[in-house]
């Protein structure tokens, strides 16, 4: 079946409701059998403020914007201007505008596409308590062909619990909306959809991250709100207790990670999440976790930086601080997903590693992993969970930190006859009892780079895919965009690899090697402006192929077409 | 834990490890680590069953001295760290120590924090108003005309931080003063502050003879509360006497019954699939 895909976007201000009609829009073409994402946009404001819902909707599983929006419905016409770099148009495009949104509503700014009208705020005015973004989702139905017998129960599901009144005014505005779109164009969709047997999933890289913590044996999480992470923390917040865990709202992020520190030596596998102001709080205790030894997972959703930079926009800019941040010699992991679900897959695998190595794992995900709703097949089960190595018995003395057969040491918990012993963030001997000497110092710090240097990671230090000569080395979110186009690539008999590092620390040099076989040239592709991920490879890696790199920095996301030029343009010469 | 559960009666110095202390000799950290154990001991606490959490200074080497679980953190996080070993193990004894520096200047947001959120903790602060780890610098408790800080030659200034008002104000559950050189009678305070539900706060005063040679008189100075003071349940008389008795008086000021924060560990749902629940569509 040839792959069919709509982009539609929703912008609005002042709580035009836009989130609330994407969301709605892409749970009831789920349910005629659309895959498809959800993506946010907004400013700072927390009520009021423009505001844009970005819809993918496609035949087929997909991560990645497209290169362009085939609708744009700007329920409050001038709201669009502030979204022009985030919504590419493109002749073709139709948009949606109401001249009778009137001064609130303000003028739509100029676009290089075709522009109906759509008496959105008058036919709301028509029904008692309607709202014209309700009359914009009854619009969109008509012109996708999405009938509302699936849009109806999402609307009840949503709508129901805000009263009744405000159910029935909706469905008469989606209603309206539906046959006051009669006249405008429709949108080429499929006959039928892919309804296999495959069970689907509505969920965010949040909730997937959550998800996969709470499987991989997290039963205690301390944090502190910051956004993008918050919706995460208020997840993990209400499904910890019901598996008998527990989330603590801290005074800030030193309280955060220590909690957590405090928790998994007690013997409970323990996160935090945060964004780049928090991280970067927390930077000294990681280390002592490191030190001491204390299993711990870090998420980080980032955002624009530096400081504050953009709270609610995308940005890989903490790989830097992530791999580097921690003083002293402080190996850690650091791992990234590399799409919204894979949020969870990767978040589960952070906690058996962080427990099966006794250190710190930060997890570095962003706003537009954690932020987007997905609709994806569920995400295959793994099998990795949280299984620490501790003291069976304790004849003859016990060092905690002995090297021993394994560069992990057997970590007793409290509660254990003859374990006590002190963990500390000064330098030790193997029993744990402060040392300043240069032995001693030598012999822990080789333990805790061996430990994970040593370590076997198996397939899921990257997603490799496809073969030929040239490979696109990306990272995190930039690879749903870099996937989409070299699958159209390849449909175009250009095979092109696909890199993506999942587990960015400690390196693996052989594994790279073994991917690189064969690659004459190397596309670096990542978002952020000093090229961080192409200077990390570049110091951790021996690339000998010729090497390019695309980056730039939020919060615009890549789009496949950008991607391919970038290739296309190194084979004519045209990009350097 | 009752004592005639046990097979055999726990000693004092069996809660003592066999490192050495680093502190200087006359340290009056040395009588309140010798208060730990006699408490630890009168309550007959198994000592793999009590952990002992610091921070950074001198009187945060603590838990090497013990044969309890230790753990020694970063500066100022030590209410932190014990609140999560709390929160995620309730059956275990937890106890927080430190200085004046680490608790109130460094630490002091979780001190506020911690006092508010009212664990069942009990911490034990050594005020020798002085950062002896570092060489002699003020710190949050010091006199503000005190001239021999290097870094404040013309003195601080600045108004010292008046611990016990400020946890009580924040709502510790458990107020008490001590004096390092009264060993059993802090001892019999640690008892009681250990066995108080919620957030125990027990002010050792402890001088450092190395920086602060002036307070070898504080053994001198300091009394018992009046007998009507002591052990009062009403917040204002326990606030009156903690603002007005220029810190000299000892012993517990202060018992409050706040509920205790402990969130309930029990599960609801018999798996985690339950939880895939919302996503499937």
């Amino acid at each position: 079946m040839h792959r069919q895909s709509l982009s539609i976007a929703l912008t609005g201000s002042g709580g035009s409701g836009v989130m609330t009609t994407g969301s709605l829009l892409l749970e009831a073409a789920a349910k005629a059998g659309w895959y498809g994402f959800m993506s946010r946009s907004a400013g700072p404001q927390i009520r009021g403020g423009e505001a844009a819902a970005v819809v993918r909707l496609s035949t087929e599983p997909t991560e990645s914007a497209d290169d362009s929006f085939d609708l744009v419905l700007a329920i409050d016409p001038a709201s669009l201007a502030r979204f022009m770099a985030e919504i590419p148009l493109r002749a073709e495009s139709l948009v949606i505008s109401d001249a009778g949104a009137g001064r609130r509503g303000g003028q739509l700014p100029d676009v290089d596409a075709r522009v109906l009208d759509l008496s959105m705020q008058q036919l709301a005015k028509t029904v008692k308590g309607g709202r014209p973004n309700m009359i914009a989702l009854g619009a969109i139905a008509k012109m996708i062909s999405l009938p509302l017998s699936h849009v109806d129960p999402v609307l009840e599901k949503v709508l129901q619990p805000k009263g009744a009144d405000i159910l029935e005014a909706s469905r008469a505005c989606v209603r309206l909306g539906f046959e006051a779109a009669v006249g405008l164009p429709v949108f080429d969709t499929p006959e039928t959809y892919d309804m296999a047997e495959t069970e689907r999933w509505s969920v965010t890289g949040n909730e997937a991250a959550g998800l996969g913590a709470i499987r991989g044996g997290i039963r205690f999480v301390a944090a502190y709100p910051i956004t993008p992470a918050t919706e995460l923390l208020e997840w993990m917040a209400a499904s910890l207790p019901k598996i008998g865990g527990v989330l603590v709202q801290a005074e800030d992020e030193l309280a955060s990670i220590n909690q957590v520190i405090g928790a998994s030596f007690g013997g409970t596998p323990a996160l935090t999440a945060t964004s780049g102001p928090g991280f970067a709080l927390m930077t000294e205790s990681i280390g002592l976790a490191v030190c001491a030894e204390v299993p711990v997972v870090i998420l980080d959703v980032m955002r624009c930086g530096p400081s504050t930079g953009i709270a609610t926009k995308s940005e890989q800019s903490d790989l830097n601080i992530a791999l580097n941040g921690l003083h002293g010699d402080a190996p850690h992991l650091v791992l990234a997903p590399t799409s919204v679900t894979d949020c969870l897959l990767t978040t589960q695998w952070a906690v058996h590693l962080a427990e099966a190595l006794q250190t710190a794992v930060i997890v570095l995900s962003d706003q537009s992993l954690g932020q987007t709703r997905a609709i994806a097949k569920r995400p295959a089960d793994v099998s990795f969970i949280a299984k620490r190595r501790v003291p069976e018995s304790f004849e003859g003395a016990y060092y905690r930190y002995a090297a021993g057969e394994s560069w992990v040491s057997p970590m007793s918990i409290p509660g254990q006859a003859g374990g006590q012993y002190t963990a500390d963030g000064l330098e030790h001997d193997q029993a744990g009892v402060p040392s300043s000497l240069p032995e001693d110092h030598y012999m822990q710090l080789e333990k805790r780079q061996r430990k994970i240097s040593d370590f076997d990671y198996g397939q899921h230090w990257a997603d490799i895919e496809g073969e030929g000569s040239t490979a696109v080395l990306t990272w995190g979110s930039a690879t749903g965009p870099v996937r989409e186009a070299l699958s159209r690539l390849r449909e175009q008999g250009t095979d092109i690899r696909l890199i993506s590092l999942r587990l960015l620390a400690p390196e693996r040099p052989l594994e790279m090697e073994k991917a690189l076989h064969g690659v004459k040239r190397i596309l670096v592709v990542e978002q952020s402006h000093s090229r961080q991920f192409y200077r990390y490879l570049r110091a951790s890696y021996d690339l000998q192929a010729d090497t390019r790199v695309f980056n730039r920095p939020g919060p615009l996301p890549f789009r496949p077409a950008e991607i391919i030029q970038q290739l296309d343009g190194w084979n004519s010469g045209a990009v350097k | 834990m009752k004592s005639d559960t046990l097979p055999l009666q726990l000693q004092p110095k069996e809660y003592k490890s066999a490192n050495k202390p680093v502190w200087c000799p006359g340290c009056g950290d040395f009588g309140v680590l010798g208060s730990i154990t006699k408490a630890l001991a009168g309550l007959q606490i198994q000592p793999e069953n009590a952990a002992i959490i610091s921070g950074i200074g001198c009187s945060s080497r603590m838990p090497t001295y013990l044969n309890t679980y230790g753990f020694h953190g970063v500066h100022g996080r030590a209410l932190p760290v014990a609140t999560g070993l709390k929160t995620a193990r309730p059956d275990l004894t937890v106890i927080a120590t430190g200085g004046d520096g680490d608790g109130f200047s460094i630490g002091g947001n979780h001190f506020l924090h911690t006092c508010r959120r009212n664990p069942d903790i009990t911490y034990i602060v050594m005020d020798n108003q002085v950062y002896g780890m570092t060489k002699g610098q003020a710190s949050p408790t010091t006199d503000p005309n005190w001239q021999k800080g290097k870094l404040t030659p013309a003195g601080t200034g600045i108004n010292p931080f008046q611990p016990l008002g400020i946890a009580l104000a924040s709502g510790a559950n458990f107020i008490a003063r001590c004096s390092s050189s009264d060993s059993n009678g802090t001892a019999r305070i640690l008892m009681q502050a250990i066995n108080h539900p919620g957030f125990s706060m027990v002010q050792v005063l402890s001088p450092c003879i190395t920086f602060r040679p002036e307070q070898r008189e504080w053994k001198n100075r300091l009394i018992p509360a009046p007998e009507a003071m002591q052990a009062t349940r009403d917040p204002a008389e326990a606030a009156r006497l903690l603002l007005t008795d220029e810190g000299i008086y000892t012993g517990i000021l202060y018992v409050g019954d706040r509920p205790v924060y402990q969130p309930k560990l029990e599960s609801s749902i018999t798996s985690i699939e339950q939880l895939e629940e919302e996503f499937r569509l």
